[in-house]
Protein backbone atom coordinates (compact mmCIF):
# COMPACT_ATOMS: atom_id res chain seq x y z
CA UNK A 1 0.00 0.00 0.00
CA UNK A 2 1.36 3.56 -0.79
CA UNK A 3 2.14 6.07 1.60
CA UNK A 4 0.67 9.63 0.08
CA UNK A 5 1.34 13.01 1.53
CA UNK A 6 -1.91 14.80 0.80
CA UNK A 7 -0.76 18.58 0.08
CA UNK A 8 -3.82 19.84 2.08
CA UNK A 9 -4.08 18.37 4.83
CA UNK A 10 0.16 18.57 5.26
CA UNK A 11 0.29 14.77 6.21
CA UNK A 12 1.40 11.52 4.67
CA UNK A 13 -1.68 8.85 4.91
CA UNK A 14 -2.40 5.54 3.34
CA UNK A 15 -3.54 5.22 -0.25
CA UNK A 16 -6.95 3.45 1.42
CA UNK A 17 -7.79 7.20 1.68
CA UNK A 18 -7.28 8.49 -1.75
CA UNK A 19 -8.53 7.91 -5.14
CA UNK A 20 -6.23 7.60 -7.75
CA UNK A 21 -7.58 9.76 -10.62
CA UNK A 22 -5.83 9.05 -13.85
CA UNK A 23 -3.09 11.69 -15.54
CA UNK A 24 -2.26 15.16 -14.49
CA UNK A 25 -2.52 18.44 -16.36
CA UNK A 26 -4.18 17.35 -19.32
CA UNK A 27 -6.73 20.21 -19.88
CA UNK A 28 -9.85 19.93 -21.48
CA UNK A 29 -10.24 22.25 -24.52
CA UNK A 30 -11.99 25.28 -24.24
CA UNK A 31 -13.65 24.83 -27.76
CA UNK A 32 -14.07 21.68 -27.33
CA UNK A 33 -17.32 21.63 -30.01
CA UNK A 34 -14.73 22.83 -32.99
CA UNK A 35 -12.11 20.74 -31.99
CA UNK A 36 -11.23 17.62 -34.37
CA UNK A 37 -12.90 14.09 -33.81
CA UNK A 38 -8.87 13.22 -33.56
CA UNK A 39 -8.21 16.01 -31.14
CA UNK A 40 -11.10 15.13 -28.89
CA UNK A 41 -9.81 11.31 -28.85
CA UNK A 42 -6.25 12.41 -27.98
CA UNK A 43 -7.60 14.65 -25.44
CA UNK A 44 -10.63 12.02 -24.00
CA UNK A 45 -8.58 8.29 -24.17
CA UNK A 46 -5.21 8.61 -25.45
CA UNK A 47 -2.55 8.40 -22.07
CA UNK A 48 0.98 9.05 -22.09
CA UNK A 49 1.05 6.11 -19.78
CA UNK A 50 5.07 6.69 -19.03
CA UNK A 51 7.13 4.08 -17.99
CA UNK A 52 9.54 6.10 -15.13
CA UNK A 53 8.45 9.64 -13.88
CA UNK A 54 4.46 10.00 -14.29
CA UNK A 55 2.11 13.15 -13.23
CA UNK A 56 -1.17 12.00 -11.72
CA UNK A 57 -3.95 13.29 -10.10
CA UNK A 58 -4.90 11.75 -6.96
CA UNK A 59 -8.21 12.51 -4.48
CA UNK A 60 -7.69 12.74 -0.82
CA UNK A 61 -11.82 10.95 -0.62
CA UNK A 62 -11.93 10.14 2.85
CA UNK A 63 -9.89 13.04 3.94
CA UNK A 64 -10.32 16.26 2.98
CA UNK A 65 -11.81 15.47 -0.55
CA UNK A 66 -9.45 17.63 -2.55
CA UNK A 67 -8.26 16.71 -5.80
CA UNK A 68 -3.92 17.28 -5.78
CA UNK A 69 -1.54 16.62 -7.99
CA UNK A 70 1.57 13.84 -7.44
CA UNK A 71 4.58 13.21 -9.46
CA UNK A 72 5.76 9.60 -8.71
CA UNK A 73 7.94 6.91 -10.55
CA UNK A 74 5.63 4.25 -11.80
CA UNK A 75 8.68 1.69 -11.92
CA UNK A 76 9.28 1.72 -8.15
CA UNK A 77 5.84 3.46 -7.74
CA UNK A 78 8.31 5.89 -5.01
CA UNK A 79 6.57 9.28 -5.08
CA UNK A 80 8.82 12.32 -5.87
CA UNK A 81 6.71 15.05 -4.51
CA UNK A 82 2.85 16.25 -4.22
CA UNK A 83 1.73 19.74 -5.11
CA UNK A 84 -1.83 21.16 -4.85
CA UNK A 85 -4.35 21.72 -8.00
CA UNK A 86 -3.55 24.32 -10.40
CA UNK A 87 0.06 24.90 -9.62
CA UNK A 88 2.35 24.18 -12.27
CA UNK A 89 4.40 21.23 -13.32
CA UNK A 90 7.32 21.15 -11.06
CA UNK A 91 10.91 20.63 -12.26
CA UNK A 92 11.67 16.99 -11.25
CA UNK A 93 14.80 17.00 -12.76
CA UNK A 94 16.59 17.48 -9.39
CA UNK A 95 13.88 15.37 -7.12
CA UNK A 96 14.60 12.29 -9.67
CA UNK A 97 18.53 12.59 -9.50
CA UNK A 98 18.21 12.50 -5.88
CA UNK A 99 15.50 9.47 -5.93
CA UNK A 100 18.44 8.13 -8.86
CA UNK A 101 15.51 7.99 -11.01
CA UNK A 102 16.22 7.46 -14.75
CA UNK A 103 13.99 10.11 -16.63
CA UNK A 104 15.95 10.20 -20.07
CA UNK A 105 14.69 6.00 -19.77
CA UNK A 106 10.92 5.05 -21.42
CA UNK A 107 8.84 8.37 -21.68
CA UNK A 108 9.53 10.49 -19.24
CA UNK A 109 8.54 14.05 -18.54
CA UNK A 110 6.38 16.05 -21.01
CA UNK B 1 10.45 -32.53 -34.62
CA UNK B 2 9.33 -35.42 -32.74
CA UNK B 3 5.96 -35.86 -32.22
CA UNK B 4 4.52 -36.59 -28.70
CA UNK B 5 2.48 -39.84 -28.33
CA UNK B 6 1.89 -42.16 -25.74
CA UNK B 7 4.37 -44.26 -28.30
CA UNK B 8 6.76 -42.13 -27.54
CA UNK B 9 6.49 -41.57 -24.11
CA UNK B 10 7.26 -46.15 -23.61
CA UNK B 11 9.91 -45.61 -26.29
CA UNK B 12 11.68 -43.23 -24.22
CA UNK B 13 10.66 -44.72 -20.83
CA UNK B 14 12.81 -47.66 -22.32
CA UNK B 15 15.25 -45.88 -23.02
CA UNK B 16 15.69 -43.62 -20.38
CA UNK B 17 14.41 -40.63 -22.02
CA UNK B 18 17.38 -39.74 -24.13
CA UNK B 19 15.98 -39.58 -26.94
CA UNK B 20 13.91 -36.28 -26.36
CA UNK B 21 14.78 -33.18 -28.60
CA UNK B 22 14.69 -29.69 -27.04
CA UNK B 23 11.65 -28.34 -27.54
CA UNK B 24 12.53 -25.22 -29.90
CA UNK B 25 15.75 -24.11 -30.96
CA UNK B 26 17.43 -20.82 -29.93
CA UNK B 27 18.98 -19.44 -32.76
CA UNK B 28 21.42 -16.10 -33.09
CA UNK B 29 19.00 -13.29 -34.69
CA UNK B 30 19.50 -13.19 -38.74
CA UNK B 31 20.18 -9.47 -40.11
CA UNK B 32 16.70 -9.43 -41.55
CA UNK B 33 12.98 -11.15 -41.08
CA UNK B 34 9.89 -10.74 -43.18
CA UNK B 35 8.31 -10.37 -39.69
CA UNK B 36 9.35 -9.79 -36.45
CA UNK B 37 6.99 -10.26 -33.54
CA UNK B 38 8.11 -7.97 -30.32
CA UNK B 39 6.73 -10.13 -27.03
CA UNK B 40 7.05 -14.00 -26.84
CA UNK B 41 3.95 -14.10 -24.47
CA UNK B 42 1.12 -16.59 -25.69
CA UNK B 43 -0.38 -13.73 -27.91
CA UNK B 44 2.74 -12.75 -30.00
CA UNK B 45 4.04 -16.96 -30.41
CA UNK B 46 1.02 -17.55 -31.46
CA UNK B 47 1.26 -14.99 -34.05
CA UNK B 48 3.74 -15.99 -35.01
CA UNK B 49 2.72 -20.01 -35.30
CA UNK B 50 -0.10 -18.90 -37.78
CA UNK B 51 2.14 -16.87 -39.69
CA UNK B 52 3.83 -20.10 -40.55
CA UNK B 53 1.05 -22.16 -40.51
CA UNK B 54 -1.88 -20.37 -42.23
CA UNK B 55 -0.14 -18.22 -44.38
CA UNK B 56 3.19 -19.57 -45.24
CA UNK B 57 5.55 -17.03 -43.64
CA UNK B 58 8.39 -18.58 -41.58
CA UNK B 59 10.95 -15.92 -42.04
CA UNK B 60 10.28 -14.24 -38.61
CA UNK B 61 12.25 -13.66 -35.52
CA UNK B 62 9.77 -13.53 -32.29
CA UNK B 63 11.88 -11.12 -30.17
CA UNK B 64 11.80 -11.33 -26.22
CA UNK B 65 13.66 -9.58 -23.84
CA UNK B 66 12.94 -12.14 -20.91
CA UNK B 67 12.22 -15.78 -20.96
CA UNK B 68 9.39 -16.77 -23.04
CA UNK B 69 5.70 -17.11 -20.97
CA UNK B 70 7.13 -14.82 -18.59
CA UNK B 71 4.92 -11.94 -18.94
CA UNK B 72 1.48 -12.11 -18.00
CA UNK B 73 1.28 -15.74 -19.76
CA UNK B 74 2.53 -17.22 -17.42
CA UNK B 75 1.11 -14.78 -14.71
CA UNK B 76 -2.93 -15.57 -15.13
CA UNK B 77 -5.35 -17.17 -13.81
CA UNK B 78 -5.98 -18.71 -17.15
CA UNK B 79 -9.59 -18.43 -17.06
CA UNK B 80 -11.17 -19.18 -20.56
CA UNK B 81 -14.96 -18.31 -21.35
CA UNK B 82 -16.51 -16.42 -23.97
CA UNK B 83 -19.81 -14.81 -23.06
CA UNK B 84 -19.20 -11.21 -23.09
CA UNK B 85 -22.25 -8.95 -24.50
CA UNK B 86 -21.33 -7.50 -27.89
CA UNK B 87 -21.35 -9.42 -31.04
CA UNK B 88 -17.63 -8.24 -31.85
CA UNK B 89 -16.77 -9.81 -28.54
CA UNK B 90 -18.73 -12.88 -29.03
CA UNK B 91 -16.67 -13.21 -32.25
CA UNK B 92 -13.42 -12.42 -31.19
CA UNK B 93 -13.80 -15.08 -28.23
CA UNK B 94 -15.89 -17.61 -29.22
CA UNK B 95 -13.49 -17.99 -32.59
CA UNK B 96 -10.45 -18.72 -29.32
CA UNK B 97 -12.84 -21.18 -28.00
CA UNK B 98 -13.10 -23.01 -30.59
CA UNK B 99 -9.83 -23.06 -31.27
CA UNK B 100 -8.97 -23.79 -27.47
CA UNK B 101 -11.04 -27.18 -28.14
CA UNK B 102 -8.62 -28.74 -31.15
CA UNK B 103 -5.26 -26.87 -29.70
CA UNK B 104 -3.65 -29.52 -28.07
CA UNK B 105 -3.95 -32.18 -30.89
CA UNK B 106 -3.19 -28.73 -33.43
CA UNK B 107 0.32 -28.35 -31.24
CA UNK B 108 0.98 -31.56 -30.69
CA UNK B 109 1.39 -30.63 -27.08
CA UNK B 110 -1.39 -30.94 -23.75
CA UNK B 111 -2.30 -27.88 -22.99
CA UNK B 112 -4.69 -29.50 -20.46
CA UNK B 113 -7.98 -26.90 -21.82
CA UNK B 114 -10.39 -28.23 -19.24
CA UNK B 115 -14.19 -26.81 -19.92
CA UNK B 116 -14.95 -27.44 -16.63
CA UNK B 117 -17.34 -24.40 -16.57
CA UNK B 118 -17.12 -21.04 -15.29
CA UNK B 119 -19.81 -19.87 -12.90
CA UNK B 120 -20.22 -15.92 -12.36
CA UNK B 121 -22.10 -15.07 -9.29
CA UNK B 122 -24.54 -12.69 -8.94
CA UNK B 123 -24.50 -10.84 -5.36
CA UNK B 124 -27.19 -7.78 -6.26
CA UNK B 125 -30.56 -7.05 -8.46
CA UNK B 126 -28.07 -5.36 -10.60
CA UNK B 127 -25.88 -8.30 -10.96
CA UNK B 128 -28.74 -10.36 -11.92
CA UNK B 129 -30.33 -7.71 -14.34
CA UNK B 130 -26.57 -7.66 -16.28
CA UNK B 131 -26.22 -11.59 -16.26
CA UNK B 132 -29.62 -11.73 -18.15
CA UNK B 133 -28.68 -9.64 -20.43
CA UNK B 134 -25.86 -11.17 -21.03
CA UNK B 135 -27.70 -14.63 -21.62
CA UNK B 136 -29.84 -13.24 -23.71
CA UNK B 137 -27.24 -11.44 -25.97
CA UNK B 138 -24.94 -14.55 -25.86
CA UNK B 139 -27.65 -16.92 -27.07
CA UNK B 140 -28.50 -14.82 -29.98
CA UNK B 141 -24.73 -14.86 -30.62
CA UNK B 142 -24.76 -18.53 -30.44
CA UNK B 143 -22.87 -18.45 -27.49
CA UNK B 144 -23.59 -20.73 -24.03
CA UNK B 145 -24.65 -19.30 -21.26
CA UNK B 146 -27.93 -20.15 -18.77
CA UNK B 147 -29.41 -18.91 -16.09
CA UNK B 148 -29.08 -20.84 -12.64
CA UNK B 149 -30.59 -20.35 -9.47
CA UNK B 150 -28.57 -20.24 -6.22
CA UNK B 151 -29.22 -23.71 -5.39
CA UNK B 152 -28.74 -24.82 -8.69
CA UNK B 153 -25.66 -23.16 -8.41
CA UNK B 154 -24.86 -24.92 -5.30
CA UNK B 155 -25.47 -28.27 -6.75
CA UNK B 156 -23.04 -27.36 -9.67
CA UNK B 157 -20.46 -26.04 -7.21
CA UNK B 158 -20.59 -27.63 -3.82
CA UNK B 159 -18.35 -25.64 -1.46
CA UNK B 160 -19.98 -22.53 -2.03
CA UNK B 161 -21.69 -21.17 0.39
CA UNK B 162 -25.25 -19.52 -0.47
CA UNK B 163 -26.97 -18.90 2.66
CA UNK B 164 -29.18 -15.59 2.49
CA UNK B 165 -27.02 -13.94 5.48
CA UNK B 166 -24.18 -13.86 4.12
CA UNK B 167 -21.94 -11.10 3.65
CA UNK B 168 -22.39 -11.52 -0.34
CA UNK B 169 -25.62 -13.75 -0.68
CA UNK B 170 -25.45 -15.31 -3.80
CA UNK B 171 -28.86 -14.61 -5.88
CA UNK B 172 -28.19 -16.65 -8.98
CA UNK B 173 -25.51 -17.32 -11.34
CA UNK B 174 -24.73 -17.21 -15.01
CA UNK B 175 -22.78 -20.72 -15.68
CA UNK B 176 -20.84 -20.88 -19.13
CA UNK B 177 -20.25 -25.14 -19.60
CA UNK B 178 -18.02 -24.53 -22.23
CA UNK B 179 -15.45 -22.36 -20.20
CA UNK B 180 -12.89 -23.47 -18.14
CA UNK B 181 -8.85 -23.14 -17.78
CA UNK B 182 -6.40 -24.54 -19.69
CA UNK B 183 -2.13 -24.80 -18.85
CA UNK B 184 -0.64 -21.25 -19.14
CA UNK B 185 2.53 -22.45 -19.88
CA UNK B 186 1.88 -25.08 -21.73
CA UNK B 187 0.39 -22.91 -24.18
CA UNK B 188 3.00 -20.42 -24.56
CA UNK B 189 6.00 -24.07 -24.60
CA UNK B 190 3.21 -25.27 -27.07
CA UNK B 191 2.90 -22.27 -29.71
CA UNK B 192 6.83 -22.16 -29.30
CA UNK B 193 7.35 -25.73 -30.34
CA UNK B 194 5.63 -25.64 -32.91
CA UNK B 195 6.63 -22.49 -34.38
CA UNK B 196 10.46 -22.99 -33.98
CA UNK B 197 9.44 -26.27 -36.20
CA UNK B 198 8.13 -24.64 -38.63
CA UNK B 199 11.00 -22.42 -39.19
CA UNK B 200 10.22 -19.38 -36.58
CA UNK B 201 13.39 -17.96 -34.91
CA UNK B 202 12.31 -17.57 -30.78
CA UNK B 203 15.30 -15.10 -29.55
CA UNK B 204 15.11 -14.46 -25.89
CA UNK B 205 16.59 -12.22 -23.90
CA UNK B 206 16.48 -10.25 -26.46
CA UNK B 207 14.90 -6.41 -25.75
CA UNK B 208 13.58 -4.01 -28.44
CA UNK B 209 14.66 -0.49 -27.29
CA UNK B 210 14.20 1.43 -30.46
CA UNK B 211 11.96 1.43 -33.62
CA UNK B 212 13.53 2.34 -36.97
CA UNK B 213 11.83 4.09 -39.72
CA UNK B 214 13.00 4.97 -43.10
CA UNK B 215 12.20 8.10 -44.84
CA UNK B 216 8.78 7.57 -45.81
CA UNK B 217 8.19 6.92 -42.28
CA UNK B 218 7.92 2.99 -42.85
CA UNK B 219 9.05 0.59 -40.19
CA UNK B 220 12.69 -0.99 -41.85
CA UNK B 221 13.49 -2.98 -38.48
CA UNK B 222 14.10 -2.29 -34.37
CA UNK B 223 16.85 -1.94 -32.61
CA UNK B 224 17.68 -4.18 -30.01
CA UNK B 225 20.07 -5.29 -26.51
CA UNK B 226 21.78 -7.95 -29.67
CA UNK B 227 21.95 -5.51 -32.04
CA UNK B 228 19.78 -3.81 -35.53
CA UNK B 229 17.43 -6.21 -36.63
CA UNK B 230 15.57 -5.31 -39.62
CA UNK B 231 11.96 -5.94 -40.85
CA UNK B 232 9.08 -4.46 -43.40
CA UNK B 233 7.01 -5.94 -40.70
CA UNK B 234 7.04 -5.28 -37.22
CA UNK B 235 4.41 -6.72 -34.96
CA UNK B 236 3.74 -5.49 -31.01
CA UNK B 237 2.36 -8.03 -29.19
CA UNK B 238 4.01 -6.39 -25.44
CA UNK B 239 1.09 -6.43 -23.32
CA UNK B 240 1.64 -3.87 -20.37
CA UNK B 241 4.69 -2.48 -21.77
CA UNK B 242 2.74 -1.44 -25.26
CA UNK B 243 2.76 2.15 -24.51
CA UNK B 244 6.47 2.47 -24.16
CA UNK B 245 7.39 0.41 -27.48
CA UNK B 246 4.60 2.44 -29.70
CA UNK B 247 6.77 5.28 -28.26
CA UNK B 248 10.02 4.61 -29.88
CA UNK B 249 7.69 4.52 -32.95
CA UNK B 250 6.40 7.84 -31.97
CA UNK B 251 2.36 6.51 -31.46
CA UNK B 252 0.80 7.29 -28.66
CA UNK B 253 -1.90 5.21 -27.58
CA UNK B 254 -5.45 4.83 -25.59
CA UNK B 255 -4.12 2.53 -22.91
CA UNK B 256 -2.74 2.50 -19.16
CA UNK B 257 -0.99 0.08 -17.55
CA UNK B 258 -1.86 -1.47 -13.90
CA UNK B 259 -0.69 -3.58 -11.43
CA UNK B 260 -2.88 -6.56 -11.47
CA UNK B 261 -2.31 -10.32 -8.96
CA UNK B 262 -2.90 -13.33 -7.87
CA UNK B 263 -2.03 -15.62 -5.80
CA UNK B 264 -2.08 -19.61 -5.11
CA UNK B 265 -2.55 -21.85 -1.61
CA UNK B 266 -0.71 -25.10 -0.75
CA UNK B 267 -2.07 -27.83 -3.15
CA UNK B 268 -4.93 -30.44 -1.76
CA UNK B 269 -7.19 -32.95 -2.72
CA UNK B 270 -9.62 -32.34 -5.97
CA UNK B 271 -12.25 -30.07 -4.00
CA UNK B 272 -13.23 -27.38 -6.18
CA UNK B 273 -14.90 -28.60 -9.69
CA UNK B 274 -15.00 -25.66 -11.60
CA UNK B 275 -13.84 -21.93 -12.12
CA UNK B 276 -16.10 -19.09 -10.10
CA UNK B 277 -16.04 -15.44 -10.53
CA UNK B 278 -17.34 -12.66 -8.73
CA UNK B 279 -16.92 -9.46 -10.29
CA UNK B 280 -18.66 -7.47 -7.53
CA UNK B 281 -16.70 -8.60 -4.87
CA UNK B 282 -13.44 -9.01 -6.92
CA UNK B 283 -12.40 -12.68 -6.92
CA UNK B 284 -11.85 -15.55 -9.09
CA UNK B 285 -11.42 -19.05 -7.86
CA UNK B 286 -10.06 -22.52 -9.31
CA UNK B 287 -8.46 -25.27 -8.39
CA UNK B 288 -5.23 -26.32 -10.51
CA UNK B 289 -4.35 -29.78 -11.30
CA UNK B 290 -1.78 -29.71 -8.74
CA UNK B 291 -4.25 -29.17 -6.54
CA UNK B 292 -3.44 -24.95 -5.44
CA UNK B 293 -6.56 -23.01 -5.45
CA UNK B 294 -5.97 -19.93 -7.66
CA UNK B 295 -7.04 -16.79 -7.08
CA UNK B 296 -6.86 -13.72 -8.97
CA UNK B 297 -7.50 -10.30 -7.08
CA UNK B 298 -8.70 -6.92 -8.74
CA UNK B 299 -6.03 -4.23 -10.20
CA UNK B 300 -4.82 -1.61 -8.23
CA UNK B 301 -6.09 1.66 -8.77
CA UNK B 302 -2.75 3.72 -9.70
CA UNK B 303 -0.77 3.07 -13.22
CA UNK B 304 2.62 1.28 -12.46
CA UNK B 305 5.06 -0.94 -14.36
CA UNK B 306 6.39 -2.44 -10.89
CA UNK B 307 4.75 -6.19 -11.14
CA UNK B 308 3.75 -5.49 -7.69
CA UNK B 309 0.60 -4.88 -6.46
CA UNK B 310 -0.55 -4.09 -2.75
CA UNK B 311 -1.08 -6.16 0.04
CA UNK B 312 -4.59 -4.70 0.52
CA UNK B 313 -5.82 -5.72 -2.77
CA UNK B 314 -5.11 -9.17 -1.87
CA UNK B 315 -6.65 -9.37 1.46
CA UNK B 316 -9.93 -8.46 0.04
CA UNK B 317 -10.04 -10.46 -2.46
CA UNK B 318 -9.47 -13.32 0.31
CA UNK B 319 -12.24 -12.22 2.62
CA UNK B 320 -14.81 -12.44 -0.44
CA UNK B 321 -13.03 -15.99 -0.92
CA UNK B 322 -13.46 -17.14 2.60
CA UNK B 323 -16.97 -15.61 3.01
CA UNK B 324 -18.27 -17.26 -0.38
CA UNK B 325 -16.32 -20.91 0.46
CA UNK B 326 -16.00 -20.98 4.41
CA UNK B 327 -14.15 -24.71 3.97
CA UNK B 328 -11.07 -22.66 2.46
CA UNK B 329 -10.90 -20.26 5.33
CA UNK B 330 -7.83 -22.28 7.39
CA UNK B 331 -6.21 -22.74 3.91
CA UNK B 332 -2.63 -21.28 3.99
CA UNK B 333 -1.33 -19.26 0.56
CA UNK B 334 1.71 -19.99 -1.13
CA UNK B 335 2.80 -17.11 -3.30
CA UNK B 336 1.20 -14.55 -4.79
CA UNK B 337 3.08 -12.37 -8.14
CA UNK B 338 1.67 -9.34 -10.18
CA UNK B 339 1.63 -8.77 -14.28
CA UNK B 340 1.21 -5.27 -15.61
CA UNK B 341 -1.75 -5.18 -17.52
CA UNK B 342 -2.58 -2.75 -20.59
CA UNK B 343 -6.33 -1.97 -20.62
CA UNK B 344 -8.00 0.49 -22.95
CA UNK B 345 -10.75 2.96 -22.07
CA UNK B 346 -13.39 0.39 -23.49
CA UNK B 347 -12.11 -2.67 -21.71
CA UNK B 348 -11.58 -3.99 -25.51
CA UNK B 349 -7.99 -5.20 -26.83
CA UNK B 350 -6.87 -3.56 -30.39
CA UNK B 351 -5.39 -6.07 -32.90
CA UNK B 352 -4.85 -3.74 -35.83
CA UNK B 353 -2.76 -1.62 -38.34
CA UNK B 354 -1.11 1.38 -36.57
CA UNK B 355 -0.82 5.04 -38.17
CA UNK B 356 2.90 3.93 -38.80
CA UNK B 357 3.04 1.79 -42.31
CA UNK B 358 4.20 -1.61 -41.64
CA UNK B 359 3.60 -1.40 -37.70
CA UNK B 360 1.04 -3.36 -36.18
CA UNK B 361 -0.41 -3.87 -32.68
CA UNK B 362 -1.92 -6.23 -30.71
CA UNK B 363 -2.53 -4.81 -27.21
CA UNK B 364 -5.22 -3.71 -24.95
CA UNK B 365 -5.78 -7.04 -23.66
CA UNK B 366 -6.53 -5.81 -19.94
CA UNK B 367 -7.27 -8.07 -17.19
CA UNK B 368 -8.76 -10.90 -19.69
CA UNK B 369 -6.64 -11.74 -22.83
CA UNK B 370 -5.19 -15.05 -21.95
CA UNK B 371 -8.80 -16.92 -22.91
CA UNK B 372 -8.01 -15.37 -26.61
CA UNK B 373 -4.60 -16.40 -26.80
CA UNK B 374 -5.47 -18.50 -29.99
CA UNK B 375 -7.99 -16.34 -31.54
CA UNK B 376 -5.81 -13.43 -31.19
CA UNK B 377 -2.99 -15.00 -32.55
CA UNK B 378 -4.63 -16.48 -35.47
CA UNK B 379 -6.25 -12.92 -36.83
CA UNK B 380 -3.22 -10.60 -36.22
CA UNK B 381 -1.57 -13.78 -37.89
CA UNK B 382 -3.85 -13.08 -41.16
CA UNK B 383 -3.98 -8.79 -40.46
CA UNK B 384 -0.09 -8.54 -40.74
CA UNK B 385 0.15 -11.11 -43.52
CA UNK B 386 -2.50 -9.35 -45.38
CA UNK B 387 -1.94 -5.80 -43.97
CA UNK B 388 -5.89 -6.38 -43.84
CA UNK B 389 -7.67 -7.26 -40.65
CA UNK B 390 -9.81 -10.52 -40.46
CA UNK B 391 -13.19 -9.94 -40.41
CA UNK B 392 -13.29 -10.81 -37.11
CA UNK B 393 -10.74 -8.33 -35.98
CA UNK B 394 -12.36 -5.51 -37.97
CA UNK B 395 -13.75 -3.29 -35.87
CA UNK B 396 -11.14 -4.05 -32.86
CA UNK B 397 -8.92 -0.91 -34.28
CA UNK B 398 -7.67 2.29 -32.66
CA UNK B 399 -9.94 4.87 -35.18
CA UNK B 400 -12.96 3.34 -32.40
CA UNK B 401 -11.72 5.59 -30.76
CA UNK B 402 -11.64 8.91 -32.67
CA UNK B 403 -15.28 7.63 -34.33
CA UNK B 404 -16.82 6.36 -31.27
CA UNK B 405 -17.94 3.24 -32.54
CA UNK B 406 -16.36 1.65 -29.26
CA UNK B 407 -16.84 -1.97 -28.06
CA UNK B 408 -17.65 -0.95 -24.40
CA UNK B 409 -17.54 -4.06 -22.10
CA UNK B 410 -16.63 -1.90 -19.89
CA UNK B 411 -19.91 -0.19 -19.47
CA UNK B 412 -22.01 -4.02 -19.92
CA UNK B 413 -19.53 -5.78 -16.87
CA UNK B 414 -17.23 -3.17 -15.31
CA UNK B 415 -14.62 -5.27 -14.49
CA UNK B 416 -13.73 -8.60 -16.84
CA UNK B 417 -11.37 -11.26 -16.84
C1 LIG C 1 -2.71 -11.79 -12.32
C2 LIG C 1 -3.35 -11.90 -13.67
C3 LIG C 1 -4.47 -12.71 -13.84
C4 LIG C 1 -5.07 -12.83 -15.09
N1 LIG C 1 -6.12 -13.68 -15.22
C5 LIG C 1 -6.66 -13.91 -16.45
C6 LIG C 1 -7.67 -14.88 -16.63
O1 LIG C 1 -8.09 -15.56 -15.69
N2 LIG C 1 -8.18 -15.08 -17.87
C7 LIG C 1 -7.73 -14.37 -18.94
O2 LIG C 1 -8.24 -14.57 -20.04
N3 LIG C 1 -6.73 -13.45 -18.82
C8 LIG C 1 -6.18 -13.20 -17.61
N4 LIG C 1 -5.18 -12.27 -17.46
C9 LIG C 1 -4.74 -11.49 -18.62
C10 LIG C 1 -3.78 -12.28 -19.50
O3 LIG C 1 -2.72 -12.78 -18.71
C11 LIG C 1 -3.18 -11.40 -20.59
O4 LIG C 1 -4.20 -10.67 -21.27
C12 LIG C 1 -2.47 -12.25 -21.64
O5 LIG C 1 -1.70 -13.26 -21.05
C13 LIG C 1 -1.60 -11.36 -22.49
O6 LIG C 1 -0.76 -12.16 -23.29
P1 LIG C 1 0.35 -11.49 -24.15
O7 LIG C 1 1.04 -12.58 -24.88
O8 LIG C 1 -0.24 -10.38 -24.94
O9 LIG C 1 1.29 -10.76 -23.06
P2 LIG C 1 2.53 -11.28 -22.20
O10 LIG C 1 2.42 -12.71 -21.86
O11 LIG C 1 2.72 -10.31 -21.10
O12 LIG C 1 3.71 -11.15 -23.25
C14 LIG C 1 4.30 -9.91 -23.60
C15 LIG C 1 5.78 -10.14 -23.68
O13 LIG C 1 6.41 -8.98 -24.21
C16 LIG C 1 7.67 -8.89 -23.64
N5 LIG C 1 8.22 -7.55 -23.83
C17 LIG C 1 7.79 -6.39 -23.26
N6 LIG C 1 8.56 -5.37 -23.64
C18 LIG C 1 9.50 -5.88 -24.49
C19 LIG C 1 10.58 -5.31 -25.23
N7 LIG C 1 10.87 -4.01 -25.16
N8 LIG C 1 11.33 -6.13 -26.00
C20 LIG C 1 11.07 -7.46 -26.07
N9 LIG C 1 10.05 -8.04 -25.40
C21 LIG C 1 9.27 -7.26 -24.62
C22 LIG C 1 7.42 -9.25 -22.19
O14 LIG C 1 8.61 -9.64 -21.52
C23 LIG C 1 6.41 -10.37 -22.30
O15 LIG C 1 6.97 -11.65 -22.26
C24 LIG C 1 -4.56 -12.11 -16.21
C25 LIG C 1 -3.43 -11.30 -16.04
C26 LIG C 1 -2.81 -11.20 -14.79
C27 LIG C 1 -1.58 -10.33 -14.65
ZN1 LIG D 1 -6.23 15.90 2.36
Amino acid sequence: MLLIHCPYCGEERPELEFRHAGEAHIARPENIAEISDEDFAHYFFYRDNPKGVTFERWRHMHGCGRFFNAVRDSVSDKFLTTYKAGEPKPDIADAANENQINTSKGQGAK
Amino acid sequence: MRKYSGFALVREAMRAHKGWDRQWASPEPKPEYDVIIIGAGGHGLATAYYLAKEHGITNVAVLEKGWLGGGNTGRNTTIIRSNYLYDESAGLYDHAVKLWENLSQDLNYNVMYSPRGVMMLAHNVHDVQVFKRHIHANRLNGVDNEWLTPEAAKEYCPPLNISSTARYPVMGAALQRRGGTARHDAVAWGYARAASDRGVHIIQNCEVTGVRRGADGAVTGVETSRGFIGAKKVGVVAAGNTSVIMQMADVRMPLESFPLQALVSEPVKPCFPCVVMSNTVHAYISQSDKGELVIGAGTDQYTSYSQTGGLHIIQHTLDAICEMFPMFTRMRMLRSWGGIVDVTPDRSPIIAKTPVSGLYVNCGWGTGGFKATPGSGHVFAHTIANDNPHPINAGYTMERFKTGRLIDEAAAAAVAH
